[in-house]
């Protein structure tokens, strides 16, 4: 009986250890990978937090088709309104969602739109005014069904 | 060009000079992400709308860039400043080529 149970929990242990041996480091190499890709939709600017509204269920019913909606505080004058909204997926295959180009004529710094969610991750929307500052909004969601297919 | 069979929209017909109106549409696509293998083990090749526009009399309104995370019969809601009567001209943008266009008419008092 005490040989089984060591055995057990020395199974339960090895099969532990090996899961933390090949867990890789997605959240690091990830992140740096969307960072890259904001850069290249934004230059290299840092962004403040505040400004942008994301909304989006923390926990979505499926991440096939999950409403999304990105306001920004702005008056939308012809000298100082939101210029783009970008919608980044963190953990989706391809993590650049959505850019939307506003303009004074858009009268409201909002887009509502639907999006899919391949996995439980941070979503990120970003706002650039036209005077070249760039906010962000971050979100976590909790995706249980994938929306990516395969 | 006539309008899109697959564009469906929500617009007012009628707006006052100033008004921010919002402006509701939908178009029927699949945004096949290249992702998914059909039945037989075959990936289904990635067809995708690449770009819409909004355009009022001509003068753009907004427009957006998508990519594979677009869901599927892409819905978007978004707001424009009504100007003067005339046109609202939306247009969608599909990889291979093809363009989807819808046009509706406005009364701006």
């Amino acid at each position: 009986m005490v040989d089984v149970l060591n055995r057990r929990q020395m199974l339960a242990a090895g099969a532990m250890g090996a899961a933390i041996a090949v867990l890789p480091h997605p959240a690091s190499a990830q992140t740096q990978d969307v960072d890259a890709l904001a850069r290249e939709l934004m230059g290299k600017v840092t962004p403040k937090e505040g400004k942008v509204r994301l909304k989006i269920k923390e926990v979505p019913e499926s991440g096939v088709n999950e409403p999304i909606g990105v306001s920004v505080d702005s008056p939308m004058l012809p000298n100082d309104y939101v210029a783009a909204i970008h919608v980044l997926a963190e953990g989706n295959p391809y993590p650049v969602i959505a850019s939307w180009y506003l303009t004074p004529r858009s009268g409201r710094a909002e887009v509502n739109f639907r999006l899919r969610l391949a996995k439980s991750q941070v979503v990120r929307a970003y706002a650039v005014t036209s005077d070249g500052q760039v906010w962000v909004a971050r979100q976590e969601v909790k995706v249980t069904i994938g929306g990516c297919g395969g | 060009m006539p309008n899109s069979d697959r564009v469906k929209v929500r617009i007012p017909a009628k707006a006052k000079k100033g008004e921010i109106i919002e402006i509701k549409t939908q178009v029927s696509h699949d945004m096949e992400t290249g992702q998914r293998k059909d039945a037989s083990g075959k990936p289904i090749p990635r067809r995708i709308i690449t770009k819409f526009t909004c355009a009022w009399n001509g003068e753009p309104v907004i427009s957006a860039d998508w990519h594979q995370g677009v869901s599927a019969n892409p819905f978007s809601s978004f707001f424009a400043v009504a100007s003067a009567s005339g046109k609202i001209k939306l247009t969608w943008w599909d990889e291979t080529g093809e363009i989807y266009e819808y046009t509706h008419d406005i009364v701006v008092e």
